[in-house]
């Protein structure tokens, strides 16, 4: 089945085929006009039989076979006679697997049969067709799945299923389905605690001697390495979700002017007005943030009910970073500080993707000081466009709090059951790979470096910074020698570097703080501003660690995405000029931070390439959206391209900017470019460098 | 044997043939096969009532004193469970190519050495890790980063087999070896790509069949690199060959006798002409006694033929006086040991190879002893017991019966009671993790001589490999000496015969 060479077609083969084809042709023509007449004789349910023969793929001639049975199955009432036509579906679907072992619609039609539960199923039978299939090709995941189903359906226990995979892989160790089937049945056992299963502990280190044995016969077999990968992720991850940051942080003080809210489209709102996000940061995508399993006290009163929205690209539902906007009721109007408690219990209705629930309650408080900042009312403060090079140290701006350190603290307040056992586990693998013969598996390497991974967040809640860091900057060399052993996974490599490197210069204190700074800008209060440029990054991580960002300087990197910042609610100016963004989709998570006034693009590729590349990578680009098609209209009214602009549409229109740089991109020299943004932001004034109006 | 009354003997029709061969060993028999293959008349005879010669398997009731140089014969009866192979040895290699060619294949049922073979390093005994499945399930002796470095070099040959097969003009692929590499002794490259002693150990004796110790320099049977990699691509294109028979060893039902006969079957098959109980009692030569023109039978019919071909048991002495200088070379010999035992010598596998790398017994110990042991599924034993059989060359007769000994001692514990009939008894109970017992042994020591090509064609007798190698490639040189210009054995011959009725050879 697997590595076959593929021959060139004879001029014979083609004649053969035509005539197939024309034969293929008048079956199928007989069997739709039998299923829209609605006939189920003898003789047309055998007509059916020929075109599955022949081609197992006609849907339409098994959903016909799945009517024609229903219809005439119901006139029998002797068991017998029922039980010899489910045998002779049976058989249909035999023959047309013997055509094409992984037809979709034969395995399908033969689980339907079986859920019809019109006769005693014959497992035995079942199980020694599986048993013949997964000999010809041990890896037929219909086969596979088939199992599954079948072991459901006849309540085959899990351990015996688990048996069988073993088998299979003693047979042949590159199995994915095997390796795939048996990552499932322990995941089954442990969460049911069945017997011999209690110990998480044993059973993964038993796991991991098992794979380790097939990863050192073949390191260049991949099989292996997905499943010491998933035993990985069980390994490092804590099994329940977590949450490992938020803002605002415990015990911040915040303040928000009273102004009206048409003033604070032109301000620089450090300050807010009478919106504050709260946005809560978790270890692994969770679902399930509400009123209720997310509570929120304060003496404040709030103008609508809060609702908790995933910060995510995706329409999963899931997602790391959850926000809530609190609107501070018009009500309100005394200058005074008010307190807000946020208190997440653990909950059945906050679960990771994997089922386990919210179990470490948190709880936090922060308060919040209303002012009447009539100063800033009616100034305008873009009144000349805003430079990125006036700030000043927090050392010397010493009268602030250094809000990372608040940050911080929420993670390491988490305390870590098991953490000793997963740390020596991960530990003696690294010691394992580091003696990998092979020096040139790239699997191997890049497994080494994710265990070191694994291992610096571990100690990161102990607080073991040199350990953490000497973990940091071997995993970075290997990722350096992996861009250069497998080309052609370079970009992926590069956003692994690029996570490290963001996490080694966040991690601690004293590193972070030689890249903040405080940005003082005329009329305004002090901006906490990060910059992390020149550091050849490729991708955003460690976006927890700056949730409290205003102001954040990412050019002269090589970014292809900003997948991250979306978590970054107190974002007001972002320069990601120079970099290697190629198309607006791959900035739609700018779209999510309501408080981003200026935006640097320049010296981007955005307009390159007539194909936009990223449209597969982003999770959810922005097309398809029904709000979108309304958006087009009416741009199409006022004689906007949209065939060619679509994408500018949909990024420019969710924006409110007030500041726009996007020289030195292909698009940006389109003669009616600049017409176009200034129509979607109204609120424009600045358009690279020049004032709009 | 009794000499038979004359008037038994059949007449033969006609009384010229293009070959006459006497003797059904293996040689004798390929060679039959191939002769009338190839379109020539042959006349096959030979002295014994059964097949096989010196290659033959006997009933053991007729074993009793071994001594290999006079085949022991009794009335073929079916009485008997137990067959001795006079000289064990596995299909491996060439011959399993040559019984698909031939279609000897039709006539034999094979099994294969099921389980594994073993290997015998310092003072234990180890599986064999012979594929890449193999490496994997051994977590129990195989290191971790033993299993990386041997399975690599596996790839490694794998990638120059197939390299080699593929490309035709000679053109330098990236993945074969190069030819600096393949001219290095074979341990040299092993160490070069990082084993260590144990898993060259394993790749030298176990898998490439290496003899001698390779490990000294004073060696002159240094295995180069080309001659290991050819051992191991025939080692791992002989897996499977055969439906039933999945391991590189594979060992014909019923004993080695059946393998003379497949071959006599395709002789038969194609016209040869076969006569049992028939000695040759004299050899017809020209006048100046220089060509041999045809042979006396028992019988006394005189028969004619163009090349007469003899096993090795005849001693013709104008065969032995001209030599071609092999006389030099001192005469080579192999220990063999024969041993019955209670038990298997690992448990829940019932045929074994068992491979005595050089100086593991002991520091005299110049050569590899390969051991074979087969169970009662091949029907050459009773059921309960199981047959060793071991080889090694030798240079002397004393230290290669030596050697064979201590092998015996490593396996087995030592025979308790000389009673044959109650030490089965005894063993029967015995506990089980105690080494087998033997039940009944024989060590001898036999010299071998290489097939000669003359007027008179002498073919070889059996020799110290485990395989029928080297027999067949000499099988392979009286066949062009014979018949230059034919191809030994073609395929095509196989496909016409292989519609015909397998039992008209009788």
């Amino acid at each position: 089945m697997h590595g076959r060479p593929r021959r060139p077609a004879k001029p014979e083969d083609e004649e053969a085929a035509s005539a197939k084809a024309a034969k293929l042709r008048d079956l199928q023509a007989q069997v739709l006009h039998n299923h829209h007449a609605r006939t189920y004789t003898k003789e047309a349910i055998g007509l059916s039989f020929k075109l599955l023969e022949i081609n197992p793929e006609a849907y339409t001639a098994w959903n016909y076979r799945k009517l024609a049975f229903q219809h005439n199955v119901k006139e029998l009432s002797d068991p017998e006679a029922i039980k010899s036509a489910v045998d002779d579906e049976l058989r249909v679907v035999e023959v047309a697997l013997r055509q094409n072992p992984k037809s979709y619609g034969a395995w399908y039609h033969r689980k339907w049969l079986l859920n019809q539960k019109l006769a005693p199923v014959d497992f035995k039978r079942e199980f020694g067709l599986l048993d013949k299939l997964l000999k010809v090709d041990a890896r037929n995941f219909h086969g596979w799945n088939y199992r599954r189903f079948l072991s459901r359906f006849m309540g085959v226990p899990d351990e015996e299923e688990l048996k069988y995979t073993m088998d299979k892989i003693s047979e042949n160790f590159s199995n994915y389905s095997a390796w795939h089937n048996r990552s499932i049945l322990l995941s089954n056992l442990l969460i049911q605690q069945s017997k011999g299963f209690e110990s998480k502990q044993k059973i993964f280190s038993e796991e991991f001697e098992l794979v380790t044995q097939a990863l050192f016969t073949d390191p260049s077999d991949q099989s292996g390495w997905f499943y010491h990968l998933w035993l990985l992720a069980q390994t490092s991850s804590p099994d329940n979700p977590q949450l490992i940051a938020s803002w605002p942080s415990n015990a911040a003080k915040l303040t928000s002017s009273l102004m009206k809210e048409k003033v604070e489209q032109h301000t620089l709102s450090s300050i807010w007005s009478r919106t504050v996000p709260i946005v809560l940061y978790f270890n692994e995508p969770v679902k399930g943030l509400n009123q209720s399993s997310v509570n929120l006290k304060s003496d404040l009163e709030f103008s609508k009910d809060i609702q908790w929205r995933p910060l995510t690209m995706a329409d999963s539902g899931y997602s790391n970073c959850w926000a809530a906007y609190l609107q501070i009721s018009n009500e309100c109007s005394s200058l005074q500080e008010y307190s807000v408690e946020v208190n997440i219990p653990c909950s059945d209705d906050i679960v990771s993707r994997s089922g386990s629930n919210y179990n470490s309650p948190v709880h936090f408080t922060f308060d919040i000081e209303l002012i009447s900042n009539d100063t800033a009312q009616g100034l305008d403060l873009f009144d000349k466009p805003v430079a990125w090079n006036c700030s000043e140290s927090f050392q010397s701006h010493g009268n602030r709090d250094p809000i990372p350190v608040d940050l911080l603290k929420i993670t390491s307040a988490l305390v870590e059951q098991d953490s000793n056992w997963h740390f020596e586990r991960l530990s003696e693998e690294i010691d394992l790979f580091r003696e990998l013969p092979d020096d040139n598996s790239k699997f191997g390497k890049l497994t080494l470096a994710r265990l070191l991974l694994a291992c610096a967040a571990i100690k990161s809640r102990g607080r073991s910074l040199i350990e953490r860091k000497g973990y940091c900057e071997e995993a970075l060399g290997l990722f350096t020698d992996l861009i250069h052993l497998d080309p052609s996974h370079k970009q992926c490599y590069e956003d692994e570097r690029s996570l490290v490197l963001m996490d080694k210069l966040t991690c601690d204190m004293e590193t972070f703080m030689k890249h903040c700074s405080v940005q003082v800008q005329p009329n305004s209060a002090p901006l906490n501003h990060v910059q992390l440029c020149r550091l050849s990054l490729t991708r955003i991580g460690f976006a927890e660690r700056l949730l409290w960002v205003q102001m954040l300087d990412l050019s002269h990197n090589s970014l292809r995405s900003v997948e991250g910042l979306e978590a970054l609610q107190h974002l007001v100016f972002l320069n990601i000029s120079n970099n290697q963004i190629s198309s607006f989709t791959a900035l739609e998570p700018l779209t999510k931070i309501i408080s981003l006034k200026v935006l640097d693009l320049s010296f981007n590729k955005i307009g390159a390439h007539s194909i936009d590349t990223t449209r597969y990578i982003c999770s959810s680009p922005f097309s398809h959206k029904i709000e979108a098609s309304e958006a087009f209209e009416e741009y199409q009214k006022v004689n906007i391209n949209v065939e060619e602009y679509w994408d500018a549409i949909l990024f420019f229109r969710s924006l409110k900017l007030a500041q726009l740089d996007i020289k030195g991109n292909e698009i940006a020299s389109k003669e009616n470019f600049r017409t176009l943004v200034v129509t979607l932001i109204p609120c424009l004034k600045w358009f690279d460098g020049e004032d709009v109006n | 044997m009794a000499e038979a009354p004359a008037h038994d003997y059949p007449t033969i029709e006609p009384t010229s043939f293009d070959v006459v061969i006497c003797g059904t060993g293996l040689p004798e028999s390929v060679l039959a096969a191939a002769c009338a293959a190839a379109g020539k008349t042959v006349l096959h005879v030979d002295p014994n009532p059964f097949y096989g010669s010196l290659y033959s398997s006997v009933p053991l009731p007729s074993f009793l004193s071994p001594d290999p140089s006079s085949v022991p014969l009794s009335p073929s009866g079916d009485d008997s469970h137990t067959v001795v192979d006079l000289h064990r040895r596995n299909i491996y290699s060439e011959a399993v190519d040559l019984l698909l060619r031939s279609g000897g294949s039709h006539h034999v049922e094979f099994k294969s050495v099921e389980g594994r073979s073993l290997l015998y390093w310092e003072g234990q005994l180890y599986p064999v890790p012979d594929s890449r499945q193999a490496i994997f399930l051994d977590a129990a002796t195989l290191k971790l980063t033993e299993k990386t470095v041997l399975f690599r070099f596996f790839e490694l040959v794998r990638a120059h087999i197939a390299a080699a097969d593929e490309d035709v003009e000679g053109e330098e692929a990236s993945d074969k070896i190069s030819e600096e590499d393949l001219d290095l002794p074979f341990v040299e490259y092993l160490k070069k790509q990082q084993l260590p002693p144990k898993m060259r150990a394993v790749v030298l004796y176990a898998i490439a069949m290496a003899d001698y110790d390779q490990d000294t320099d004073c060696c002159e049977k240094l295995l180069t690199t080309r001659e290991g990699i050819q051992t191991i691509a025939l080692y791992s294109s002989s897996i499977g060959r055969f439906a039933n028979a999945q391991r590189a060893f594979i060992y014909p039902m019923y004993g080695h006798g059946e393998l003379t006969q497949a071959f006599c079957r395709c002789a038969a098959v194609k016209g040869a002409l076969y006569v049992l109980r028939m000695p040759i009692s004299a050899l017809l030569m020209d006048e100046e006694r220089k060509n041999c023109l045809g042979a006396r039978l028992t019988s006394g019919q005189d028969i004619l033929c163009q090349q007469l071909i003899l096993d090795p048991s005849y001693k013709v002495p104008i065969l032995d006086a001209p030599s071609d200088g092999s006389d030099s070379n001192l005469l080579r010999k192999v220990a063999r040991g024969i041993c019955i035992i209670s038990k298997s010598v690992k448990q829940d596998s019932s045929n074994l190879l068992i491979v005595f790398p050089p100086k593991s017994l002991e520091e005299q110990q110049i050569a590899a002893i390969r051991g074979l042991q087969l169970s009662s599924n091949l029907a050459v034993c009773p059921p309960g017991m199981f047959m060793v059989y071991l080889s090694t060359p030798c240079a002397d007769t004393s230290t290669g019966k030596q050697c064979i000994k201590k092998a015996i001692d490593a396996l087995f514990a030592p025979q308790a009671s000389d009673s044959l009939e109650g030490h089965l008894k005894e063993t029967s109970e015995n506990n089980e993790d105690l080494k087998p017992t033997v039940i009944w042994s024989c060590v001898y020591v036999q010299e071998i001589t290489e097939g000669t090509s003359s007027s008179l064609l002498s073919c070889p007798t059996p020799d110290e490999h485990l395989d029928y190698r080297s027999i067949l490639d000499s099988s392979k040189k009286l066949f062009t000496d014979i018949c230059p210009n034919e191809e030994f054995l073609p395929k095509k011959s196989a496909a016409v015969y292989a519609d015909d009725d397998s039992d008209s050879a009788e």
